[in-house]
């Protein structure tokens, strides 16, 4: 078994929203297998430690085997939130694309059967 | 069937979305629009206290304007939008002079207000309902500086108002699925308990609220999709039994599928089994997804449950002012010549006697809008950034003497700045977010009708 280093995007896309000083981002598993990787390894320990420079609290996941996704809320991650956030992306738009850059370690054959079709 | 579109995603979104989707869906029987972020009412509550007939999102007016030329054609389609902030009647009334200048045939105009309880909060402020949900700190220290706080009613006003023969029904705050919900409670009749319909029409409306989001707009795979300069607005097929089909108009741009939709549906949400809003509490964990083909996913499976007692509430403070200030950085290390150049803007007002209450330079290019997350940017090599510097204080003057120091770093800065021309930048006022929660049963939600033109 190989292991190489891919990127989440290419097994998983995603979508960010906030909620005053929070932000959630789903990710969404392009197979069935891709949903059973994403389950096992992308925790909220990893996600966590992944957006600690932005000030994260807290992560809280949450589990949609019926759309095979996961919905990661991000408690601070905002800092201030809305109109008070000095930063330029005050909403957290930006996170979907930002979590899908995250470097993982998979096998080159469970990586063929996560990828799209 | 009932055939519902959205064609405002928020206030700014394309004000030719309405009268676009109207032409493209002769058969389309409701347009649901949200003018009303969580800052709107804030912004609206400047507009009022300069002029009182204001307060509502003036672009609405603009838009059942360019819809009088369907109605003439003898359209029926149906508007709903929260459009009215915090004058729903002001903006009702500014409509019916419109719809009555143009000569449009005999409509009714719905309003639904009782959403403003600015006085009632400030007048409890220990009310411990009304502590912040975020900081639980209590009201009673910040009470006064409160400059808006409405509730999120639910569909039943919107319902009342389509009941009495309502066209177009303007709202202040309302739960954005809400103005979906509704149109379906009215058409099929279903009763308020009917928890896995409602849940289903809220569901449909959760997917189109967010106009193009869910057909193509902001997704994963955007450059993938074809046609993208001219996206379809979203349609929700809304069936009896609560399940829906979301499609766009044929021969438009974008895409309506499974990934969209996924996409739109893991939105702005938290804990999926608990989706609240104030006509039911929606569980997503059983909802199934078809692709059909041709831009149609249809969603099934929503299971609803009794909504929370509470309805959210958002306040609004006043809470100083912010300023941001953009200059682009060229040449050999140009994040480093970027970083110093903000530092010294900040120098500049400090011998001026402002030492800056918050303070945040960013080099775009260096990976600094996601900050700290992608070392790998920031390589020395690299030759171009934009500098942006943003600023908080509660004294307007010490922002006003910061962006007189802008310009001069064209002439004392790094060579390589420049894009300076567009003037002095201005602080615009912040303002604090307050949400917290009041029992539905002190609220009663008021419906008013102005007929326009002869019925």
């Amino acid at each position: 078994m190989t292991l190489e280093t891919a990127h989440l995007r290419e097994i998983a896309y995603a979508r960010s929203g906030d909620k005053g000083s929070n932000a959630n981002i789903g990710v969404i598993s392009y197979t069935s297998e891709g949903y059973a990787y994403l389950k096992e390894n992308l925790t909220e320990e990893h996600v966590k430690e992944y957006f600690l420079p932005l000030g994260v609290k807290d992560v809280m996941r949450y589990e949609l085997p019926n759309l095979g996704a996961l919905n990661f809320v991000l408690i601070g991650i905002l800092g201030e939130g809305g109109s008070r956030s000095l930063r330029i992306d005050a909403q957290g738009k930006a996170l979907g694309q930002a979590i899908l850059e995250m470097p993982i370690l998979i096998s080159t054959e469970t990586l063929s059967h996560c990828r799209k079709n | 069937m009932i055939r519902i579109g959205n064609a405002q995603g928020f206030w700014g979104d394309r004000i030719t979305a309405a009268e676009q989707l109207v032409r493209q869906q002769p058969d389309i029987d409701y347009i649901t629009l949200d003018f009303l972020a969580e800052v709107s009412m804030s912004i609206l509550a400047i507009q009022r206290e300069k002029d009182p007939e204001m307060g509502y999102a003036a672009d609405f007016v603009e838009i059942i304007r360019s819809l009088i030329p369907h109605w003439k054609k003898g359209s029926k389609v149906k508007v709903i939008a929260n459009a009215g902030g915090l004058n729903p009647q002001g903006c009702a009334k500014r409509c019916a002079e419109v719809l009555m200048s143009e000569g449009c045939p005999p409509l009714r105009i719905g309003i639904v207000s009782g959403d403003n309880i600015l006085s009632m909060i400030q007048a409890k402020p220990d009310d411990p309902l009304f502590r912040n949900m975020d900081t639980t700190e209590p009201l009673s220290k910040g009470a006064k500086f409160l400059v808006t706080a409405n509730a999120y009613f639910g569909a039943k006003p919107i319902v009342e108002a389509l009941q009495q023969g309502a066209d177009i029904v303007i709202t202040g705050r309302v739960a954005d699925p809400s103005l979906t919900v509704a149109p379906c409670v009215a058409h099929y009749g279903w009763s308020w308990d009917d928890y896995d319909k409602i849940a289903g029409a809220t569901i449909a409306g959760h997917l189109i609220e967010c106009g193009t989001q869910v057909t193509g707009g902001i997704s994963t795979n955007w450059l993938d999709l074809s046609n993208p300069a001219n996206i379809g607005y979203p349609i929700a097929e809304v069936l009896e039994d609560g399940s829906c089909i979301l499609t766009k108009p044929k021969n438009t741009g974008g895409s309506v599928c499974e990934e969209t939709v996924k996409e739109q549906l893991l939105y702005e949400i938290g804990d999926p089994n608990n989706y609240l809003s104030p006509d039911v509490t929606v569980s997503f964990l059983s909802l199934q997804l078809k692709d059909e083909g041709s831009d149609r996913v249809r969603i099934t499976g929503a299971k609803g449950r009794p909504p929370p007692s509470t309805y959210k509430v958002s306040g609004t403070y006043k809470d100083g002012f912010k300023m941001e200030a953009m200059l682009a950085v060229f040449g050999r290390d140009a994040f480093r010549k970027a970083w110093l150049s903000g530092k010294i803007a900040i120098e500049h007002v400090r011998e001026q006697g402002f030492e800056l209450e918050h303070v945040n330079i960013e080099c775009l290019g260096s990976g600094d809008v996601v900050p700290g997350v992608f070392e790998e940017f920031c390589n020395g090599d690299a030759k171009e950034c934009v500098l942006r510097i943003a600023v908080a204080d509660h004294r307007k003057e010490a922002l006003e003497c910061l962006s007189k120091e802008i310009a001069p770093l064209v002439t004392c800065g790094p060579q390589g700045v420049t894009g300076y021309t567009s003037g002095r930048p201005k602080p615009r006022p912040i303002f604090g977010y307050w949400p917290c929660l009041i029992e539905a049963k002190r609220l009663k939600p008021v419906i008013e009708i102005i007929q326009v033109g002869s019925s």
